[in-house]
């Protein structure tokens, strides 16, 4: 039979090091709140038996209010693993046995492993091992779990403990006279009523009632309306009482007799401290510089830009093999295949979906293990600490500044990682209006289309303007998340309350576990959906076909123009040996005038220049005639695709993002561009929908919701910028 | 409090959620704590507590009641 077991314990306490030393983690799921808290679970084989370990979010507490605190209460209740490993870190242990006493109260079969004893050795502090086992009436192990001490030893007491199959035996804990008289009250109306008395002890019930725990009196009220109100009825009642005696509320003295219980506990011979208190860590002297009033903030630009040329450069070489890899399949392929639809589709749809899919690796990978060496090392916490002053204005947290960054607050960043990066974030509201506005931010793929439309129109000033509007970017971010956090996203900030975790030297196992299941997961979650809409969306620029008779006259005109030029141009051209004769270079000019001139009709009659051409009218506001529309709607497949879908719909054929030396040319001639239209274009585009990449990455981290909110509210919000802008500056006449 | 300011915890005056997260972290009425530095900002403030270091932004802080030392 498998052996259920769970592993439950504070943040930072070292349980997903634990974690991966005992299952060598085969899956890994973050610490998240807002929508989906996952737990993870891996497998052991021990003395024969397979323990199935489930690691439950790192939480300070049992009660109701974040949802990792009910994820892990509902698993230990509904799914009552056999037994509970409850990591402790000893060198915090009057802290961590907080979580252990409720673990205690709710009667959950523990193993208290007691981690970190090296460190608490160093800083002076001795824990007898046994006293503890002894008053705490449950085994304690000693381990390491960095080096794997006391593994072995853990699991056998484990799977002893396990073995004996005791029912729950919740603690009983005295909460003084009032508080214990009216549990005593509640206790008898629970088992009179057999309320939930099969899920939980009468009297975990009523302390939780006690503690005005929201899921428990839901639960209640939805068995028995009549008695939770009469529950209800008697708790008031004592609030009231504590309120006026003592002017506290009865979940403060709760907490008050935890710590209490601990304390008398602790006093009696389990822990000997050799030093002062008050000596200095070394944790606490790296932080005298790193978190120092005027060094602190110049080493944490350092450090994150560090961060960001690790992830952008370091990245670049695997993403231009892919690259190269990826064009080379599909000049293969448009070698082995006749032309049509099926080519089409396999080149423009299949093999760009993929490379999609798998460009963004390299950058997701350098980017979390970026990250999970600021996580683990625990610097991660000081950066929000030193940013949370400026972010608060707005209504994030101090842990925005990373997304931020790595979408492209130094411009040339992306999105889908930012938008992942998003999971260190705890605070629910916080962290959706980080995810929202991430995107805002100017993006690799956006620099191309900058680069284009600043150059052309703007080519006197180019560095000061790309610096402006990396500035406006950040500017609209903030005020966008100020705006979405007083409307859609209203409500107090969640509190701030956090712990500086003491510095440590991440674990290359755990950063290479870390960086691969998140790159796992987004391959799994995403690259599924991305390629399916990588074909849609190549769909949407190809069909419908052009019209048979069409098309022909094109194939007709190209034949014309082959056999009105003479023979040997014809045979020199195809054999493009280099240098071509006048001649030859003149036809390759005609035939590739009349095959830009059909993209440019064939773009025109497909769904997306239909649509394109549609809401020319209501683009018209802003600017933007159909050929821009067209160009757009590319750019939700990816931003850079702008440049080029602009330079089919100028039958211009193939343009190159990077060197569009002639697109730019043929802007500045044509009526329907200047000075005014290029900026309105310039902020539509630097605002507008993310590219579906980063849609998806927003389904997946929030919900398929937010992510048709992100669409709609973005483009809305961008074509009220452009609007503005190009009404204005043309009233001014700024053109 | 100023830095490196020792006391000694009064009272906790906050229900809600703040209240347990202050609580679950060991800020309980009877125990020690010292400032050990505020941000570039002077916001938030770092507090060693029991045996870690919690960081809080002023305006949570001012629910502490401490006994300065």
């Amino acid at each position: 039979m498998q052996l259920k077991m769970a592993l439950a314990g504070n943040p930072n306490a070292g349980k997903t090091t634990l974690f991966n030393q005992l299952t060598g983690a085969r899956q890994h799921v973050g610490n998240y709140p807002g929508i989906t808290v996952d737990h993870k679970e891996g497998h052991l084989h021990y003395q024969g038996r397979t323990i199935v370990i489930t690691d439950l979010p790192g939480t300070y507490s049992m009660t109701a209010y974040s949802l990792e605190e009910l994820v892990a209460r509902d698993y230990l209740v509904y799914n009552r693993p056999q037994v509970v490993i409850n990591i402790v870190d000893a060198s915090n242990l009057e802290r961590n046995l907080y979580l252990t006493c409720q673990l205690l109260e709710l009667g959950a079969p523990i193993v208290v492993a007691l981690n970190m004893m090296d460190v608490a050795k160093t800083r002076g502090i001795e824990i007898n091992a046994a006293v503890l086992a002894k008053h705490l009436q449950v085994p304690v192990v000693p381990i390491i779990a960095r080096s794997g001490f006391g593994k072995d030893a853990l699991l056998s007491t484990a799977l002893q403990v396990a073995s004996t199959n005791q029912q729950w035996n919740p603690l009983n804990i005295s909460y003084g006279d009032d508080l214990d008289s009216t549990l005593a009250e509640l206790i008898e109306i629970i088992i009179a009523e057999s309320l939930m008395t099969d899920t939980y002890h009468a009297r975990y019930t009523a302390i939780k009632y006690l503690e005005n725990d929201e899921q428990i009196q839901a639960k209640c009220r939805e068995i028995s309306l009549k008695t939770a109100q009469l529950l209800d009825k008697i708790v008031n009642k004592t609030t009231e009482h504590t309120r006026q005696t003592l002017d506290v509320y009865p979940e403060a003295i709760i907490a008050d007799h935890r710590y209490g219980y601990i304390k008398s506990l602790l006093r009696q011979g389990v822990i000997t401290r050799k030093f002062d208190t008050d000596r200095l860590y070394t944790s606490d002297k790296i932080d005298k510089i790193l978190t120092n009033r005027l060094v602190g903030p110049v080493l944490m630009l350092a450090i994150l830009f560090a961060l960001y040329q690790f992830t952008f450069s370091w990245s670049e070489m695997p993403i231009s093999w892919l690259k190269y890899a990826f064009s080379w399949l599909s000049s293969l392929t448009e070698e082995m295949l006749p032309d049509g639809i099926l080519k089409s589709l396999i080149v423009s749809g299949i093999i760009n979906g993929v490379g999609g899919v798998l460009g963004f690796i390299p950058l997701i990978m350098f980017m979390f293990f970026g990250i999970a060496i600021l996580e683990d090392s625990g610097y991660l916490a000081r950066v929000a600490f030193m940013m949370d002053r400026i972010f608060r204005i707005f209504g994030l947290h101090g842990s925005s500044v990373m997304p931020f960054i790595v979408s492209g607050g130094i411009a040339g960043g992306c999105a889908v990682p930012g938008v992942m990066a998003t999971r260190t974030l705890r605070s629910p509201k916080e962290r959706m209006a980080t995810l929202l506005t991430v995107p805002f931010m100017n993006c690799g793929a956006k620099l191309p289309v900058l680069a284009l439309l600043i150059g052309t129109f703007f080519g006197e000033n180019k560095a000061k303007y790309m610096f402006f509007f990396t500035m406006l970017t950040w500017i609209v971010a903030m005020l966008a998340a100020k705006l979405l956090r007083s409307t859609v996203l209203r409500g107090a900030p969640t509190p701030f309350v956090m712990e500086l975790p003491p510095y440590r030297f991440p674990t290359i196992r755990g950063l290479c576990i870390h960086t691969w299941e998140r790159t796992y997961q987004y391959v799994k979650k995403a690259g599924t959906v991305i390629l399916g809409i990588s074909i849609l969306l190549w769909a949407m620029m190809t069909f419908p076909s052009l019209p048979e008779e069409v098309s022909t006259s094109f194939t007709q005109q190209r034949q014309a123009a082959m056999t009105a030029a003479a023979a040997d141009t014809l045979a020199e051209l195809k054999t493009k040996i280099e240098p071509l004769s006048e001649q030859a270079k003149a036809l390759d000019h005609t035939i590739s005038l009349i095959s830009n001139t059909e993209a440019e009709l064939a773009l025109r009659n497909s769904i997306a220049g239909k649509i394109g051409t549609s809401v020319e009218s209501v683009s018209r506001l802003a600017g933007f005639d159909w050929r821009t529309n067209i160009a757009l709607i590319g750019g939700f497949a990816a931003k850079e695709v702008i440049v080029s879908t602009l330079g089919t719909a100028y039958s211009m054929g193939q343009v190159d993002s990077k060197d569009a030396q002639s697109l730019s040319d043929r802007l500045k001639e044509d009526s329907n561009w200047n000075r005014v239209v290029a900026v309105a274009a310039l902020v539509f585009i630097m605002f507008y929908s993310p590219c579906f990449i980063t849609v998806v990455c927003i389904a997946k981290e929030a919900s398929w919701k937010w992510a048709a909110f992100s669409m709609g509210f973005n483009t809305i919000f961008a074509y009220l910028m452009a609007v503005a802008v190009f009404q204005l500056g043309t009233f001014f006449n700024l053109g | 409090m100023r830095k490196d300011q020792h006391g000694i915890i009064v009272a906790i005056n906050v229900a809600g959620e703040l209240g347990r997260r202050l609580r679950e972290m060991g800020f309980i009425p009877g125990t020690h704590i010292k400032v050990c530095g505020r941000a570039p900002l002077h916001d938030p403030v770092a507090i060693r507590i029991l045996d870690s270091t919690i960081t809080l932004r002023n305006n949570e802080a001012d629910h502490i009641l401490v006994d300065i030392e």
